[in-house]
């Protein structure tokens, strides 16, 4: 692959994305790719998000779950759009 | 079949109980805080030992206690070690951790401060170090299997990029190198929440994962509920976690349970600093998800090279083991590459396979366990941190 991707996707299930360049800015094309067999796709960047941080893959709801990893890792508590940033402020743990 | 792993050599050194080493400390171990000056006088008279002072060991009860005993000998018996000399206030907690450091066979001097004083101690340890040094550097490194060695993991300062990365890669390594023959440990209890479903079905058969599950939920139950003041989103994932991406416990842990790979098992489960006792294979230890803490403990349960996938930047040492540093988060390798030892950001680059990644760890644990300083070596990084589980008396 000669494409240095911008966000990679552990699974297709998943609804979320890491971040892996430093300096991402809203507006960027982003390239990506699913680990779990290489396949890529392309996503824009609702935000400037930091190395590291996830990106949502669709829109997700208040309510929704966050997968990664094909499984759950915590409950959407603001709806958000498609390509937007997601932590904290967003998404929450279901055990405490 | 013999893979391409099983003729890895390395030059260890084999000690007294048939266990292989890679480190040959000639360690001044105090029995409790009190008795850290006295350690680290005799250290500073003699050259080529190493004190290792900590805050504990007096009115400690129960099981408790047991845990400070067992880090003591086990710190003291593990095979990076040569001999020991162990100085405490009084004499029978001194003799207890002595004499349970001698049945691995290898050299023990015990000296205790009360009714002679420091000055005493410290003349009379000192001449006891100085023979072990002597002893010490006259011993030769040997070839070794690199099956022989007891490989023990935990992660640090994680964020996402070591779910995608710097743990897959130490989970490739357990996977070419159980099958080998080597003893691994992996733990840190509160960070399999949100894994734990996970967790157990890696277990070698149902009645281990059921204990497993059950050492988890007490942790649960006697721990976490029965202390918390919130809802533990401050701690666990850790501000550090949080500013590198990491946003729920959940997510934490499924990336922390990539160092055992796609593969490994665990065949039994460990207390805190206990040592394995079911012969080859991986073992999860109930332990800290704080760094030294973890690390200390698992170095008791005798493994001689630690593992430490990190995000953020984690910069943990111990003074006998020789902590490896691996990272995918290239910022960290811009920021901080005076601390890590293997560079696996071309991961996150797709530039570098998880086969690479591991095949370039275990090339590393090769080299560190032949001699190669690591980074936390270099930089002076020895953190010695006892599990305390309650209040001393």
């Amino acid at each position: 692959m000669s494409n240095i991707p911008h966000l990679l996707v552990h699974d297709h299930e998943d609804n979320v994305g890491v971040v892996v360049v430093e300096g991402l800015t809203a507006g960027t094309e982003m390239f990506c790719c699913v680990t779990h067999d290489n396949s890529t796709f392309t996503l824009t960047a609702g935000a400037d998000v930091p190395i590291g941080h996830k990106i949502a893959l669709k829109d997700l709801k208040n309510g929704d779950t966050a997968v990664k990893y094909g499984e759950d890792i915590g409950k959407v508590i603001a709806d958000i759009s498609k390509g937007e940033h997601v932590h904290t402020h967003n998404c929450k743990t279901k055990r405490w | 079949m013999a893979s391409k792993y099983s003729n890895i050599t390395v030059k260890g050194f084999r000690r007294e109980n048939g266990r292989v080493g890679v480190r040959n400390h000639v360690l001044i171990l105090p029995v409790d805080d009190i008795s850290n000056a006295a350690c680290e006088a005799v250290a500073n008279n003699v050259k080529g030992t190493m004190a290792i002072p900590h805050a504990y060991g007096r009115l400690q009860f129960g099981e408790d206690l047991e845990v400070h005993f067992r880090t003591m000998i086990g710190t003291g018996s593990n095979a990076n070690v040569h001999s020991v000399v162990v100085i405490g206030i009084e004499p029978d907690w001194t003799k207890r951790i002595a004499d349970g450091i001698r049945e691995t066979g290898k050299e023990v001097a015990e000296f205790s401060i009360e009714q002679k004083g420091d000055f005493e101690t410290i003349r009379a340890a000192s001449w006891a170090a100085k023979d072990f040094v002597h002893k010490a550097t006259e011993v030769q490194r040997e070839e070794c299997s690199i099956s022989e060695l007891w490989v023990s993991t935990k992660c640090g300062e994680s964020d996402t990029t070591t779910g995608l990365g710097s743990c897959p890669t130490v989970g490739n390594m357990y996977d070419k190198l159980l099958p080998e023959g080597i003893t691994g440990f992996f733990g840190e209890t509160s960070e399999i929440t949100g894994a734990e479903h996970i967790c157990q079905k890696r277990a070698i058969n149902e009645e281990v994962g059921e204990r497993w599950y059950k050492m988890w939920k007490a942790y649960q139950d006697d721990v976490i509920f029965a202390h918390q003041t919130d809802d533990l989103s401050d701690s666990q994932p850790t501000k550090g976690n949080i500013l590198g991406g990491l946003t729920t416990i959940e997510e934490k842990a499924l990336g922390n349970l990539e160092k055992i790979g796609r593969t490994s098992q665990y065949i039994d489960i460990l207390e805190p600093a206990e040592q394995p006792n079911l012969g080859k294979g991986l073992y999860f230890m109930d332990s800290s998800s704080a760094a030294a803490e973890c690390v200390t403990l698992m170095a008791a349960g005798g493994a001689v090279i630690h593992t430490f996938p990190t995000g953020q930047g984690n910069v943990v040492g111990n003074p006998i083991v020789p902590v490896i540093k691996i990272t995918a988060n290239p910022r960290t390798v811009r920021t901080m590459g005076e601390h890590i030892d293997v560079d696996v950001s071309g991961i996150l680059r797709r530039d570098q396979t998880i086969d690479e990644a591991g095949d370039a760890l275990i090339d590393m644990i090769r080299r560190t366990a032949n001699g190669r300083n690591t980074a936390a070596e270099a930089l002076g990084h020895r953190e010695f941190s006892m599990t305390k589980l309650y209040r001393s008396a």
